[in-house]
């Protein structure tokens, strides 16, 4: 036993012997390597390593375009150059930059405070002095780069709006990221300094639109100027996003709305696809990307009529009686009425001690259904929604796609609100009364709604029933051309609404145009497509904003907002809108119009194409 | 044979030189985390001081029992150690984007270090009774492999691509030390040329391709590994023969190396002390090797040899690899320079190893 290991030992210890060759040799192999490295190349490396020699510089990507569904270019970067310098290469930085001031006229002091502020903890990184200047101020220092050690000049591409403050809201603006969105998920990984979508599709697509940044590694001399590169690693370009909307009905709804305030929304009822989106007044997107200044951003946040808010997703208004539509769909479906179901207006209706008016002093007459939408008569819905009751006029209204938002892929949608006994409640700790109910019905009290989720709904009336969600982006597509993601079209729900239910809609639709008394007879009716739609004249319950002194002003921001939604053409839709303008007293005369030239628009377009 | 019971006296030669390269790592690293606006230099010279002390008590602790006692303990010491790698999953700190440590009051620890000696027994046990002088058959080696395997993938999930890959290599250096038989060598060599191609054509992505090819050839990198290559490079080089002296590396004082004070140690050793300096800690480091092969060259004991080979296999491939990284010679791993990088774990797992290898030295004679 013992014998048998002490062999066993001893062959171990042949193979221990080679083990230590083994591990000299390795040894060695290091020690040649750093012979080579530190005697045979030492005075190489000594070198290089004097000044920091060699270096990487970032290559900024080009961020990828936006157009519009035709493929029109709507926002793309022109160039433009930072001036920056490296502290460490510019040995005397007050002298450098007192000549550079001198050559370029760029204010010293503009410089001075922007080099103490950028300052880095490491002196090798460039610290930028002045952003965008000129080709001029270019040249000028590229012939004087030998008295400006440390002086560079950096390409970096600047985000251009090509019709600045067009599709604003959709399409939003750039500007550099802040501390808290640094710490937010969606921009993690993102280094500070970095310029981000602020809003719209610049910031739901920044991560698509950005691509990827490139380097390269160079050799510098004693005064920090470039003397070979050594290697470059290309930027890779940002993806070019196409949006659903058309240049042309765009930029129609923007000039129908110019001067007032308020939001179109036009979509395409059979795919959901957002062909406009207008919110007014719009802003400036290039003057964020030219650094907005404190008083000009203070100029536009205290902006009576809130140029920064997407009013077409974001501003909750009144339906008024474009909400009749659902009031009539809850009225056939629970078999409160039919077609026949007569109603005499004798213009009030009187509910316990109280009196709620039609809007027509002297009264309708008698009314059936159809009637009532044509003319909008008030007490014919009264009667409706006070048979009905608020729990089911709210059960329909949330069925329609009212209440929540509609999902449209854009930043912070107000869900409006749909009004129950339990909401007010819990919400304003009152019992619900009945004449609450009366005025809901004609789409007054407590009701809200935001344009785009009136888009959805008289788009779903048109197309047969099916609420669909809106959709903002038409596709993604690579720089090279290759799509790699599609805008989905998502099916929200279907009206609670029979096909008789809906053709009784439609029908009374359609009057509201077409028949001598309808409310949009005289500003709607178009020679050249059958439009159908609602008004809507919505009551404002708030006080004038604040500051408001001139009384003329005061009595404007007391007037009623107008909704017009409509779709056309009446017997096969191709374009539902959307259109309220605040304070534009009368749903027939302010936003009507503007749904109907939009439409003639829009189908004049078609036509020209299709022919 | 057995004429006095086997026990020699301490073996106050390796403790030294371990001494010297302790002391070498300390003022490398006050050097290196003496940067222009860091004041975080007295922490970590501090704390690495900190670190050695515990390792020379941990030394002493191995003392405290016999290394044949590991023989018995080995399986145990394998499942614990298997169980804290799965807790790291659930329960470790992450730091870096890689989850490795296990905080245990003011302390953490790193179950993917400690396993480098674990491997070690357990493999130790397993050959001590099956290996013999043909070498070992394929299906022999199938536990070890699995053994191997296991807290192979549980590091590498980690994600920790250096200590797995450590792991990989102490576990390969004993098995071919114990001998594999030529027909499973022949098997095994076989397998892997058919598998490798098919891999690679079939099995992986483009991107993982990418990175794989970019990981042996930093060139690809050059924004990243490629430049730290040559930062370090540039480091070492600018040395030259004599260094640039004490404090006065340039390279260093500006943060142009990632992990200055871990990973990339070498390079502001070999800035500042030259080629002659960072020769003398090389000489160090083969001692300390050479040392422990010959521990098991004296021992007469199989567990022992094989215990003794994997210590210096494990000590070894550290600073092989380090310092083959650092200067150019191979793809960048997380692997730290034994003693001289910064790191607490590093330093424990280090002097765990001295502590058994001084235990075989003393015991090695057998009962």
């Amino acid at each position: 036993m013992n014998f048998y290991r002490t062999v066993d030992i001893d062959w171990f210890k042949q193979r221990l012997v080679m083990v230590m060759f083994c591990v000299t040799a390795a040894f060695a192999i290091l020690v040649a390597r750093l012979f080579f490295l530190q005697v045979i190349e030492g005075r190489e490396y000594r070198r290089l390593s004097e000044n920091n020699c060699i270096r990487l510089q970032a290559i900024a990507p080009t961020r990828g375009l936006i157009f519009d569904r035709n493929g029109k270019t709507l926002v793309d970067n022109r160039p433009a150059f930072d001036l920056s310098i490296i502290p460490r290469d510019a040995k005397n930085i007050e002298t450098t930059l007192e000549k550079l001031a001198a050559y370029t006229g760029l204010p010293l002091s503009r410089m001075e405070t922007n080099f103490s502020e950028n300052r880095g903890r490491n002196s090798y990184n460039p610290v930028v002095l002045a952003q965008d200047v000129g080709r001029e101020v270019l040249a000028v220092v590229e012939a004087r780069k030998f008295e400006l050690p440390g002086v560079v000049v950096d390409f970096k591409p600047r985000r251009h709006y090509l019709y600045d403050g067009f599709a604003a809201h959709l399409i939003g603006y750039l500007g550099e990221i802040s501390r808290k969105e640094m710490e937010s998920d969606r921009f993690a990984g993102y280094k500070s300094g970095s310029a981000v979508g602020k809003c719209g599709a610049e910031k739901i697509y920044d991560r698509l639109l950005r691509g990827e940044p490139g380097g390269r590694q160079v050799e510098v001399n004693a005064s920090g100027q470039v003397v070979r590169v050594l290697k470059t690693v290309d930027a890779h370009p940002g993806n070019n996003v196409y949006l659903t909307i058309d240049f042309a009905l765009q930029q129609k709804a923007e000039s129908l709305m110019d001067k007032r305030a308020g939001a179109v929304v036009a979509v395409d009822p059979a795919t959901g696809d957002v062909l406009a989106m207008a919110s007014s007044p719009s802003f400036s997107q290039n003057a964020f990307v030219d650094g907005l200044s404190g008083d000009a951003w203070r100029a536009l946040v205290d902006h009576p009529y809130r140029p920064m808010e997407n009013k077409a997703i974001q501003a909750e208004y009144p339906p008024a009686s474009t909400y009749k539509i659902i009031t009539a769909m809850a009225g056939l479906e629970e078999d409160v009425i039919d077609t026949e179901t007569t109603v005499t207006c004798p213009g009030y209706y009187r509910y316990g001690n109280r009196v709620f008016r039609c809007w027509k002093r002297g009264g309708h007459g008698k009314m059936r259904v159809v009637d009532a939408i044509t003319q909008s008569c008030d007490v014919f819905f009264y009667h409706v929604g006070q048979n009905l009751g608020v729990e089911r006029l709210a059960w329909y209204a949330k069925a329609c796609g009212l209440g929540r938002p509609t999902g449209v892929n854009l930043f912070s949608e107000a869900s409006g609100l749909v009004p129950t006994t339990q909401w007010k409640r819990k919400q304003l700790g009152k019992p619900w009364h009945g004449g609450e109910t009366i005025n809901v019905a004609i789409g007054q009290g407590y009701n809200l709604v935001t344009p785009t989720q009136m888009a959805v709904l008289i788009a779903a009336v048109a197309n047969g029933g099916t609420l669909r969600k809106p959709v903002v982006l038409e596709q993604v597509r690579t720089a090279e051309g290759k799509s790699i993601r599609r805008g989905t079209a998502d099916i929200l729900g279907t009206l609670p609404a029979s096909e008789a239910t809906l053709d009784i809609l439609q029908k009374g639709l359609y009057e509201v145009v077409h028949d001598r008394h309808g409310t949009g007879w005289w500003m709607v009716r178009s020679g050249k497509v059958d439009i159908s739609g609602k008004t809507g004249t919505a009551q404002v319950v708030a006080s004038p904003p604040e500051g408001m002194e001139d009384e003329e002003e005061i009595a404007e921001a007391l007037k009623p907002h107008a909704w017009f939604i409509a779709f056309a053409p009446s017997n096969a839709p191709e374009i539902a809108v959307s259109v309220i303008v605040e304070h534009g007293e009368h749903g027939s005369t302010a936003a009507g119009p503007v749904a109907k030239q939009l439409i003639e628009a829009y189908m004049a377009d078609r036509e020209s194409k299709t022919s | 044979m057995i004429d006095n019971g086997g026990y020699r006296q301490f073996d106050w030669g390796l403790l030294l030189l371990v001494l010297l390269i302790g002391i070498a790592g300390v003022i490398v690293l006050y050097s290196a985390s003496a940067s222009e606006f860091d004041s975080i230099q007295n922490m970590v010279f501090v704390k690495q001081i900190v670190w050695l002390g515990i390792g020379f008590v941990l030394v002493l602790v191995c003392l405290l029992f016999n290394y044949k006692s590991l023989d018995g303990w080995a399986m145990a010491i394998y499942v614990l150690n298997i169980a804290l790698l799965v807790c790291v999953i659930y329960w470790g700190r992450e730091a870096g984007g890689s989850r490795r440590w296990i905080p245990l009051g003011p302390f953490t620890i790193q179950p993917s270090e400690l396993m480098k000696i674990t491997i070690t027994i357990i493999l130790a046990r397993y050959y001590t009774r099956h290996s013999s002088m043909e070498g070992l058959t394929l299906r022999s080696l199938f536990l070890p492999m699995v053994l191997t395997l296991v807290p192979f993938a549980l590091i590498v999930a980690q994600p920790d691509l250096g200590t797995a890959m450590l792991i990989l290599l102490i576990a390969a250096s004993i098995t071919v030390f114990v001998k594999i038989e030529k027909r499973t060598i022949g098997v095994l060599s076989g397998l892997l040329v058919i598998l490798v191609p098919v891999v690679w054509t079939f099995l992986l992505k483009s991107y993982q391709k990418q990175r794989i090819l970019t990981f042996f050839t930093p060139d690809r990198d050059p924004l990243g590994a490629g430049y730290h290559i040559i930062q370090s490079k540039i480091a070492i080089g600018s040395g030259m023969i004599f260094g640039k002296g004490f404090m006065k590396g340039t390279q260093n004082a500006l943060a142009f190396l990632p992990e200055q004070h871990t990973d990339f140690i070498l390079s502001v050793l070999a800035e500042e002390w030259g080629f002659v300096g960072t020769s003398v800690v090389l000489l160090l480091y083969l001692l300390v090797i050479i040392w422990g092969v010959s521990i098991a060259y004296q021992c007469r004991d199989v567990f022992g040899i094989i215990l003794a080979v994997g210590i210096s296999a494990m000590i070894f491939w550290q600073v092989f690899i380090n310092m083959g990284m650092v200067m150019g010679l191979m793809p960048v791993v997380g692997v730290p320079l034994p003693l001289i990088s910064y790191g607490g774990s590093s330093v424990v797992t280090f002097m765990l190893g001295i502590g058994i290898l001084i235990n075989i030295s003393i015991k090695r004679l057998g009962v």
